[in-house]
């Protein structure tokens, strides 16, 4: 769970980007290939405009880069920062798989407190 | 301890996901560590350093619940609470559950199923979420391959983590 400001930063950065369903939507968009804005713009009821507000969120947060030598300048989906979101995501289940690590020693010790005795009468079944 | 994958998370449905983990112990103990403050406080704590410093449970239907975790070397804190649902002592304990401080909107309705299976109770947790629209865009946009397991384990992720200031 702990990583360097930087990673940090860049964390912020993605799940700030990644908290938007259209945001989300024009990544799973770009993951098939690049796509130029104009056609970015058609699956989404939404203009052009508004279309590049989401992108220009996305391009500071390193998910999407723009391609530089092509006219339309299409855009592309830059995959490091998500992996490292994964790799985020997969903390948070080891951060339960240490919770319930604890559960698991605290059973064992109920298990044995709670025990029956041998010869304790309030025994109900073998 | 191993960190093995003892916890599996998986998408079901349109706006939930699933986290299932087995112990070894019968259901009624595994039940009561999850409804009585002085067990919840030895366990659900998380990584080292964290404590459970405030736990609050009225266990009956309508009741409320908060939890206080604290960082014991800097002090940060987070909150979290809900109301109980439904309670079916041992198998079921439905409640709802909202962080103060998160970045997820709405707050989340939790079933917890102790299922006996030998003398191991199987743990089921359903978290249902409010933010249906994501969920709806993932299913719409077409996607094929790995990428898309992965975003969508993403995206259904994004929409119930709430341990943010883990990042911070």
């Amino acid at each position: 769970m702990r990583y360097k400001k930087s990673t940090s930063d860049q964390l912020d950065a993605t799940f700030f980007a990644l908290a938007d369903p259209t945001r989300r939507a024009i990544l799973k968009r770009l993951a098939s290939g690049e796509v130029a804005v104009m056609d970015l713009a058609k699956p989404f009821a939404m203009s052009q405009p508004a279309i590049s507000k989401h992108l220009k969120v996305l391009e500071k947060a390193g998910l999407v880069s723009r391609v530089q030598d092509a006219q339309k300048r299409p855009c592309r989906l830059e995959g490091k920062p998500l992996e490292e979101a994964n790799r985020w995501l997969e903390e948070y289940r080891k951060f339960w798989e240490i919770r319930y690590g604890h559960l698991d020693e605290l059973l064992e010790e109920l298990k044995a407190t709670r025990r029956p005795k041998r010869n304790s009468s309030k025994r109900k079944k073998e | 301890m191993s960190l093995s994958k003892n916890v599996k998370v998986v998408a079901k449905g349109e706006k939930e996901i699933v986290m299932t983990r087995s112990f070894q112990a019968n259901r009624e103990l595994v039940f009561d560590c999850f409804t009585k403050p002085e067990l919840l406080k030895r366990w659900l704590f998380g990584p080292d350093g964290w404590i459970l410093s405030l736990c609050e449970v009225d266990l009956r239907i309508g009741g409320k619940y908060r939890y206080v975790w604290k960082r014991e070397e800097n002090g940060t804190e987070m909150g979290a609470g809900g109301v109980y649902k439904k309670i079916d002592k041992p198998e079921l304990l439905v409640c709802t559950e909202k962080f103060e401080e998160t970045w997820y909107p709405g707050e989340a309705l939790l079933t917890n199923e102790f299922v006996s299976e030998g003398n191991r109770t199987n743990l089921i947790v359903t978290i249902l979420y409010e933010s249906k629209e994501a969920r709806d865009m993932v299913l719409k946009s077409p996607m094929e391959g790995g990428v898309e397991q992965s975003y969508n384990r993403l995206a259904n992720l994004l929409d119930t983590v709430s341990i943010s200031q883990e990042s911070k």
